[in-house]
């Protein structure tokens, strides 16, 4: 029971980190109908960025830690969010008119570019970091096994309910959460009403970038450590994740990640933690066979 | 203002393309303040690939489209709704997954926040059902709700010159009674120019000023509305058999 506990608080953990990376891939699916794989090397850009941005605050002098966690939050969020626009700028916009696997094909070749760009300016080993927050809450014991609440943990799961409540909020009530609404149910009617649909489409990259940053401070945190690699395989559970709650809806992007974190988590501490990859792989496949537009997903056709 | 004699739209030679099928080749159109213009035609005549060459969607490989002077032909799309065109385009196209609400203030895009709810009173008392129906969503409208709503939303921006592509298809006859007396409504009372096409021959040239006939994405004939109706040819081809 209280090893169960304790697995249950360290997937929720983890599945808010991929929560926050799958909103980046059901965002740019609602949009513009595309998977932008290259959006796991976005979170691992972040990751490094906000690395760097540790480093450097800590040569400028910044003593407390929670000014500097704050410092590298805003830092790495908006150089993470100009690595966002940027692929998007160069790398899908030119396509969008073409056929529909072009922007994909071109999205797998912005993940390789990342990936190589990273290894070749940074290394290829696993670059850590000291642990900066320490401690936590011992909540309670039993049977020679304490359960734990650290505060990081804690970090990881406020942070990502407060960015998921602003998000939200966002998306249903200003003005820019409304043309991307829009922009994603009839981009030809959006364009007739005056709205810049190229704008509206940057600007959603720039936001699911800067979540993505965030989830790699959050990784870089909880884990320490960060290598050029990291992208590939929370990316592709964030994509599960994604696919799991019904790509194009934001609550199943959250969902999904809590449930993808959630298994894995309990398949390693259960059965085998050599194959917790394989879990999420399976259950992406087993989703796209039998639930294939995920649990609050909509079916393709609309009556209009 | 425009200046006088100038019109507020014209089309000019506009060749428009699918691919390489061309849907519109060489379209000539003048549309001046304060008119009701119709455009009548068989299915598949280009009436609505008119409509939305105008926004550049898709855009005219040949001729110039010039409104209120400008040059149009090849700005972005959304910079044309800026000048103040609006359209209620084929298919109605209401955003579904938005309240009635909020397709209306997506309508006021190109508005002043200052105005939104002097503009959206004016569209509720235009049509009253729409009040009534503010907060469901655009598509659990039915049919002739949601027609309101897309004049409704083109209403918000604004407009000096309004597109309304077959506002009266699938509706009762005295929905259709309805739309045509706000059209009539908004020309002489707001003095809004109205660019107009419909399958509805009668009605609409009835109501026009002038109309333009057009066949395989040629304009074949253009006259006053009354001058229309009394053709052998359009009564032959739009009229008779269809409408009363
Ligand atoms: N998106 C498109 N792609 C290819 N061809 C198109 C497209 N839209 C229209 N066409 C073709 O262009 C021609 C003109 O179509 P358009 O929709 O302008 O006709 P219309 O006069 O509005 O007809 P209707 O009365 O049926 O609405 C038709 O031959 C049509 O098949
Ligand atoms: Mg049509």
């Amino acid at each position: 029971m209280e090893y169960f506990v304790q697995q249950l608080i360290n997937g929720i953990t983890l599945g808010s980190i991929y929560g926050l990376i799958a909103i980046g891939y059901t965002m740019v699916y609602g949009i513009i109908g595309m998977i932008n794989f290259a959006h796991g090397d976005i979170f691992m850009v972040g990751a490094f960025l906000a690395l760097i941005a540790f480093l450097v605050a800590v040569a400028a002098g910044v003593s407390s830690v929670p000014l500097a966690l704050f410092i590298v939050l805003l830092v790495s969020m908006a150089l993470t969010a100009l690595y966002g626009w940027t692929v998007e700028r160069i790398a899908y916009r030119p396509l969008r008119q073409s056929f529909r696997l072009a922007p994909l094909i071109s999205a797998i070749g912005m993940s390789i570019v990342l990936e190589n760009y990273v290894q070749v300016a940074q290394g290829a080993r696993v670059k850590p970091l000291p642990p900066l927050v320490h401690g936590g809450y011992t909540l309670f014991e039993g049977n020679d096994f304490a359960v734990r609440l650290s505060n990081i943990q804690i970090i990881v799961v406020i942070t990502t309910i407060a960015l998921m409540a602003g998000f939200s909020f966002v998306v249903a009530r200003t003005r820019l959460g409304r043309n991307m609404r829009a922009c994603e149910q009839d981009m030809k009617m959006a364009a007739l009403v005056g709205i810049d649909v190229d704008r509206t489409i940057s600007l959603t990259f720039v936001i699911g970038a800067a979540l993505a940053a965030v989830a790699g401070l959050m990784f870089l945190l909880y884990y320490g450590v960060v290598d050029f690699f990291i992208g590939f395989l929370a990316g592709v559970k964030a994509f599960t994740a994604a696919v799991l709650g019904g790509i194009g809806s934001l609550p199943g992007a959250m969902i999904g990640g809590i449930l993808i974190g959630l298994i894995e988590t309990m398949w390693s501490a259960y059965f085998s933690i050599e194959y917790k990859d394989v879990a999420a792989f399976g259950i992406l496949i087993i989703v796209l066979i039998f639930l294939p537009t995920g649990l609050l997903g909509r079916p393709e056709v609309e009556k209009v | 203002m425009t200046a006088p004699g100038q019109p507020l739209l014209a089309l000019r030679g506009v060749k428009a393309y699918y691919g390489n099928v061309a849907a519109l080749k060489g379209v000539d159109v003048e549309i001046r303040e304060g008119e009701i213009v119709a455009l009548i035609g068989a299915n598949g005549a280009g009436k609505s690939t008119l409509m939305m060459t105008v926004f550049g969607a898709p855009r005219a490989r040949e001729g110039e489209i010039r409104f209120a002077g400008r040059d149009i032909t090849a700005l972005p799309t959304h910079e044309i709704a800026k000048l103040r065109i609006a359209q209620s385009p084929e298919g109605r196209r209401i955003f579904p997954r938005m309240t009635v609400l909020e397709n209306l203030q997506i309508g006021g895009t190109v508005s002043d926040a200052a105005d939104l709810s002097a503009d959206l009173d004016r569209v509720f008392t235009l049509f009253p059902r729409l009040r009534d129906r503010q907060h469901q969503r655009g598509g659990t409208l039915s049919g002739g709700e949601q027609q309101m709503l897309a004049i409704g939303r083109a209403l918000m921006a604004r407009p000096r010159l309004i597109l309304l592509d077959e506002p009266s298809l699938g509706l009762a006859p005295l929905l259709v009674q309805q739309i045509f007396a706000a059209i009539r409504t908004l020309n002489e009372q707001d003095k809004l120019t109205v660019f107009l096409v419909e399958q509805n021959a009668h009605h609409a040239l009835k109501l026009a000023h002038r109309g333009y006939v057009i066949v395989n994405g040629e304009i074949s004939m253009q006259g006053s509305g009354r001058e229309l109706l009394q053709r052998p040819e359009i009564r032959a081809a739009y009229l008779e058999g269809g409408v009363r």
